[in-house]
């Protein structure tokens, strides 16, 4: 039926209709091409023992060590700025979908959100070295001579949270819009307040899209090389900035794979391609499993119906 | 047993928390602009003007705030802003209509298993990170250019006056095109797929055909999706600063469009990456104030950019679209 209905078309529209499936094609082409690509060369230069030995500061591929630091330093930075996304995100998202009122605010808030997430993470970044140079903030980053350096794990995840919080609204908000008005009511006749029906109800059912804007957020947060370079110092190894052993990682510089890629590339310091292609490897296989685990959550969320 | 959380206390709280989000972004907005302004207030409107050497100014004014002397302004953008303009623009340009054209197939005329293989390939291209796109560009895409397609007379022609070596707008746009389409591709699919099926189906049984009805009526109905989208992705597109910063060649050189077929291939550096490219030297105070002026004029294009992008999906909201 399909066939003879596409025979009556006119040439042009046949056309149209042929280059959508061009299009289509070359798009899982690309997606193909990168990640076998990256697979190929990945696994070509990826070595077990680069995983787990520090970066060295060395000429040639065979004296720079591996890159434990960086990828150490992308759990932590992640970490630190789903501490601060994800409360501060659901917050902002109940309030729109529950609260909202006054409506001024309601609406400045969306666009809010909307710019922030629009904003460039380079001036996020430069935002960053202001607010974390000031001296009330010193606590954060390596102080010398009442200098603030404002370099630091702290001053990198605060910003960075900035880029995960309009992913993690977004989905959370979505998710308590997809909860019926009824099912509030029912609480309400129940003898629940708002503050209770949503911690107790709203907020557990909304719980698969608040995990997918999570996922989405640390997926985005260890992409991003800007801030990281900017804010963290793309330091080969963590630099500690003294006081006790783990706030003081915190406090210090680092660097993740994001920014040791781009030392790595020939358009930074290091130029040692072999090394930059391991840890995109690594990275892109980071990205492939946040990616399936979205897909995942998502199926599974999707078996909760409200009749 | 009164309750901790009343619900006047719980909204005030939250209502609290979002103000103190409004707050950072605004001081965001403003503290830009203020370590930005020295910049600004000593070049006018010149500073978006053309003139001498962008790449002479720069270590000007920063040799300037090193050595102590009297601190350096001038800067003229033009050669950073015209290359902006000209990748950012073409990307965008070359996505909308290549994400059309896709969003077209995944809504409506893919069969069922290609568009199960179509949408998490979008989504993943959607996710690689830009350092991934830059890295791939610049030892792939860009030896390309420089071995193929560029020709040893064409880079005689232009010896002295810009080295050809690859980096170049078509490197950069290209593999920008890759990064944001996908981007279209979900608000725009998102757009077209609540348009109500009784006007298809209306349209159909008029006899006018799929590929017609599909122009005519859920393209042209899904329009504010399409402008959202388009405002959205060159909100990010203006942003990106690693992956250009890897694959644009970084010199504050003015593509000319006199040079014909050469004009693609010709190295430049847009504004972002600058930032990225001199960091290290925020510590002079003259380079700190040009630096934040660039962040100013890439912050307000790019909150405009949201903006309307956001405008221009609220009527969208009628039918019930999220994104």
């Amino acid at each position: 039926m399909q066939r003879d209905r596409l025979r009556s078309w006119r040439l042009g529209d046949r056309v149209g209709l042929g280059l959508c499936w061009a299009l289509g094609a070359l798009f899982c082409a690309i997606a193909a091409a990168i990640v076998i690509y990256m697979l190929v060369e990945g696994l070509r230069y990826l070595r077990p023992a680069l995983l787990v030995t520090h970066p060295t500061g060395g000429y040639g591929e065979a004296h720079s060590g591996g890159f434990l630091d960086p990828l150490l330093g992308t759990f932590l930075v992640a970490a630190l700025a789903m501490v601060v996304a994800l409360p501060v995100g659901i917050a902002v998202a109940v309030w729109l979908s529950e609260f909202g009122r006054p409506a001024g605010l309601a609406r400045a808030t969306e666009s809010t959100i909307e710019m922030i997430a629009g904003a460039p993470s380079i001036v996020l970044a430069l935002f960053g070295t202001i607010i974390f140079q000031s001296g009330a903030l010193g606590l954060f980053s390596r102080t010398a001579h009442g200098v603030v350096f404002g370099r630091s794990f702290f001053a990198a995840g605060a910003m960075l949270s900035l880029v995960a919080i309009p992913l993690v609204v977004a989905n959370t908000r979505e998710g308590l819009q997809l909860i019926p008005a009824h099912v509030r009511e029912a609480s309400y006749a129940v003898g629940k307040t708002k503050a209770a029906t949503i911690r107790r109800i709203l907020l557990p059912a909304a719980r698969p899209q608040m995990a997918t804007g999570a996922i989405l957020g640390i997926g985005r947060v260890i992409g991003d090389t800007a801030i990281i370079v900017i804010l963290l110092g793309a330091t080969l190894t963590f630099n500690g900035a003294g006081g006790l052993s783990g706030l003081s990682t915190l406090r210090g510089t680092g660097s993740t794979l994001t920014s040791y890629i781009y030392t790595n590339s020939p358009a930074g310091e290091g130029n040692q391609p072999g090394k930059a292609y391991a840890a995109a490897f690594v990275l892109l296989l980071m990205v492939l499993v946040l990616n399936a685990s979205v897909d995942l959550v998502a199926r599974r969320g999707r078996k909760h119906r409200w009749n | 047993m009164a309750p901790r959380w009343t619900d006047a206390r719980t909204g005030r709280l939250l209502g609290a928390l979002v103000c103190a989000v409004l707050l950072t972004t605004a001081s965001m907005l403003l503290f830009v602009l203020v370590q930005g302004w020295p910049s600004f207030a000593h070049n006018g409107l010149h500073w978006f003007g053309s003139g001498g050497s962008v790449d002479v100014q720069i270590r000007n004014i920063f040799l300037s705030g090193e050595t102590g002397t009297h601190p350096v302004y001038t800067f003229h953008a033009w050669p950073l802003v015209w290359s902006t303009i000209l990748i950012t623009g073409g990307a965008v340009v070359i996505s909308l209509v290549i994400s059309l054209f896709v969003s077209a197939f995944i809504v409506e005329f893919a069969p069922e298993p290609i568009r199960a293989v179509l949408r998490p390939v979008i989504r993943l291209l959607a996710a690689v990170p830009s350092v991934i796109y830059g890295l791939i560009g610049v030892l792939v895409v860009v030896p390309f250019i420089g071995n193929h397609l560029i020709s040893q007379s064409a880079r005689a022609s232009k010896a002295g006056i810009i080295s050809l070596s690859g980096y170049s707008l078509l490197a950069a746009a290209v593999i920008l095109t890759v990064m944001i389409s996908p981007l279209m591709v979900a608000v725009f699919s998102d757009g077209m797929r609540t348009v109500p099926s009784g006007w298809v189906e209306g349209s159909l049984g008029l006899g006018v055909n799929r590929w017609r009805t599909f122009w005519k009526i859920v393209v042209r109905t899904a329009r504010p999706a399409i402008v959202a989208g388009t405002v959205l992705a060159a909100a990010r597109a203006i942003g990106e600063a690693v992956m250009l910063a890897m694959v644009s060649g970084s010199v504050g050189f003015s593509p000319n469009p006199g040079d014909g077929w050469l004009f693609f291939v010709e190295p430049s550096r847009p504004l972002a990456p600058t930032i990225i490219k001199n960091s290290e030297e925020l510590s002079s105070p003259p380079m700190h104030a040009t630096l934040f002026a660039i962040a100013s004029v890439l912050l307000l294009s790019s909150a405009l950019f949201s903006l309307v992008g956001w405008a221009a999906k609220q009527p969208m909201k009628k039918y019930g679209v999220r994104a």
